[in-house]
């Protein structure tokens, strides 16, 4: 569960370009449930996911998280569920828990170039310091549970549209973290790979991952595993005053 | 512990696979830093190695060397001057040498001829150095004529090659006997070529040679420490060059590595920001591209190193030798005994691996702490 309370990001805050992107969310996203960020160009969704994502800091305002957090207990082992605010947690540990709890799907995949696509999906797992086979094993599965068995050594650049949008998602996968986060996954698939990406997300959320994607794609906050749509406007969720 | 370990293993690998894939402009890093290692090493090595063989040299040079003197100039010394110099007080033992040069019009090359003190040779019995042995392909058993002074042939037997432990010193060396040696050079038998001294106290060298000065004024008494000077100046000149080589090179490689840190490739910057994104730390980041940069230094350092050492001590540093040397024809392909000072080595390093390290830290570094969330809004 992740629970936002009046969360505000700023932009070159006290400059002449000030801009305020999140002007006060309070929002309680629940686990293994499927919400979609919708509204329009510029309205805060992508500011949003990247402040839910543990990857910015909100400018006021708290985030918490409940979760099992390796290393935060102390002890070996399965860890307790535990509640803890990502807000005032230190880089490097805000870091940590980015990396076990949120895998992230991008807009344009962000594959890297001149690696296979093994090498790609393996990637988050290389700071986590697992041994090589094993990050390798799971690579492999995720591969396959994806069709794209045949296609491990091939390198990225020769994978077609659907292709690159499967490794991406299994390489946000590689980590099994509880949450996936999507920005405007669908903005560089037709149709019929975007109904597709809709049906892996079905997939995720049977096994009971939680996912929470931005898009203004009507495609995907119609799609029948959606269970809340969130519609979002000058920062703020629409309807709720400022 | 562990843990961190095994990612920094997984780092390296991944380091090794970035630089697999980015073979062009890696490889062609790798040839110029190891081209500039190389240079530097080269000079480094060959100059170490010639002061080494002087210093063999002077080692077997005598404290006082006394020559005789006519018009300003050297002349055959009388042995009647040996008692003389034998009677001063300090001298241990003065001997008279008998060794000059011979130009030899078929090899293009002047010979040492030295009649042995340490060796009897009779007769017309020759024993010669390995350079000239190569050269003009003469062995034990083979005839050697020299022309003498009188414009007459005389033939040498050769008895034995002459093996030394500096090749500087016996590559174009002949030992003759005093015979062969006074007949060829028409040398009456009252004259020699010089007069070594010896002396009891080392400190009294100076005070011994003015005396000699003062009781012989038509000759003249050289020290070795002279000879050394000399020496070192001609190396000090030579340095000079491989100076100018050196900054020459230190320069190139200043603009390699700030070519290297004033930025990386709008294609490496995508790559750090997806790293970031996809939950590398900023300390995961910059620990790869040390680990590139290490091995790219290590190896090019390495590589120069190696075959600096072999382009020195086993091609007598055949890309120098023109401008350095200039000697002998004979010895260009003469070798330098293979000497290696860890001290320089470690100079080296120091200039070129260290700097180059932190050379790519610092953009990789500008470029790891971008926010993690950056791609997202490209
Ligand atoms: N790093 C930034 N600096 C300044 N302004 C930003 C930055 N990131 C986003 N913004 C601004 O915040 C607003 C919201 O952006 P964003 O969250 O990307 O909206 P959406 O994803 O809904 O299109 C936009 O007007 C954008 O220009
Ligand atoms: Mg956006």
């Amino acid at each position: 569960m992740i629970r936002l309370l009046d969360v505000r990001k700023g932009f070159n805050l006290g400059k002449p370009n000030a801009f305020v992107a999140v002007s006060g969310i309070t929002l309680t996203l629940e686990a293994n449930r499927v919400t979609v960020l919708k509204g329009p160009s510029g309205s805060g969704k992508t500011t949003l996911l990247s402040l839910v994502g543990c990857m910015a800091r909100p400018t006021s305002g708290r985030i918490t998280l409940t979760g099992r957090f390796p290393g935060f207990n102390g002890s070996a082992g399965e860890p307790d569920l535990r509640e803890i605010e990502v807000t005032s947690l230190p880089e490097r540990f805000l870091t940590k828990v980015r990396q076990r709890t949120f895998g992230f799907v991008f807009q344009q995949f962000n594959l890297i170039g001149g690696l296979t696509v093994l090498e790609n999906i393996m990637l988050p797992a290389i700071p986590l310091g697992e041994r090589h086979d094993v990050t390798r094993e799971r690579a492999l599965a995720l591969l396959d549970l994806f069709g794209l068995g045949g296609r491990a050594d091939a390198r990225v650049e020769w994978l077609s549209g659907g292709e690159a949008q499967r490794s991406a998602i299994a390489r946000a996968l590689i980590n099994d973290p509880p949450v996936v986060i999507a920005d405007e996954p669908t903005a560089h698939l037709d149709s019929k790979l975007s109904l597709e990406f809709m049906d892996i997300i079905a997939l995720l959320k049977d096994r009971g991952k939680t996912a929470i994607i931005a898009s203004h794609d009507p495609l995907v906050s119609e799609a029948g595993m959606v269970d809340r749509v969130v519609a979002m406007r000058d920062g703020l969720i629409d309807g709720e005053p400022a | 512990m562990t843990r961190w370990i095994e990612s920094q293993r997984n780092i390296l690998d991944y380091t090794l696979s970035s630089l697999l894939r980015r073979k062009g402009k890696n490889a062609s890093l790798l040839f110029v830093y190891t081209l500039v290692v190389f240079i530097l090493a080269s000079a480094m090595f060959f100059l170490q190695g010639m002061k080494r063989e002087a210093a063999l040299l002077l080692r077997e040079t005598p404290e006082i060397v006394v020559q005789g003197m006519l018009q300003g100039r050297y002349d055959p010394i009388p042995d009647t001057h040996l008692e003389k110099i034998r009677s001063i007080r300090g001298v241990l033992s003065a001997e008279t040498r008998l060794w000059g040069y011979y130009y030899d019009p078929v090899a293009g090359a002047n010979y040492t001829l030295l009649v042995p003190r340490d060796r009897t040779i009779t007769g017309d019995a020759i024993v010669i150095g390995n350079g000239l042995s190569r050269v003009r392909q003469v062995f034990p058993g083979d005839i050697l004529s020299f022309r003498g002074r009188d414009g007459t042939n005389r033939p040498f037997v050769v008895e034995g090659t002459f093996p030394a432990e500096s090749e500087l010193v016996s590559a174009d060396l002949i030992l003759v006997s005093a015979e062969g040696f006074r007949s060829l050079f028409g040398l009456p038998p009252s004259r020699a070529t010089d007069i070594v001294v010896t002396v009891r106290n080392p400190r009294e060298v100076r005070t011994v040679a003015r005396k000699i000065a003062e009781m012989l004024p038509e000759a003249r008494p050289i020290l070795r420490d002279e000879i050394a000077r000399t020496y070192d100046s001609v190396f000090d000149w030579r340095g000079g060059i491989v100076l100018v080589l050196l900054s020459m090179s230190l320069l190139a490689f200043a603009i390699l590595a700030w070519d290297k840190a004033s930025g990386l490739s709008a294609e490496e910057r995508r790559e750090i920001g997806i790293l970031k994104a996809i939950g590398w730390e900023t300390s995961d980041v910059i620990a790869a591209k040390v680990y590139e940069g290490w091995f790219v230094s290590f190896f090019a350092f390495t590589l120069g190193l190696l075959i600096a050492y072999w382009h020195v001590f086993f091609t007598s540093a055949a890309l120098f030798a023109p401008a350095l040397k200039g000697w002998s024809v004979l010895y260009p392909d003469f070798r330098i005994t293979p000497f290696v000072d860890p001290y320089q080595v470690a100079v080296l390093f120091f200039l070129t691996v260290v700097p180059y390290t932190a050379a790519t830290v610092v953009p990789s570094w500008r470029a790891a702490i971008v926010d993690p969330d950056a791609v997202m809004r490209t």
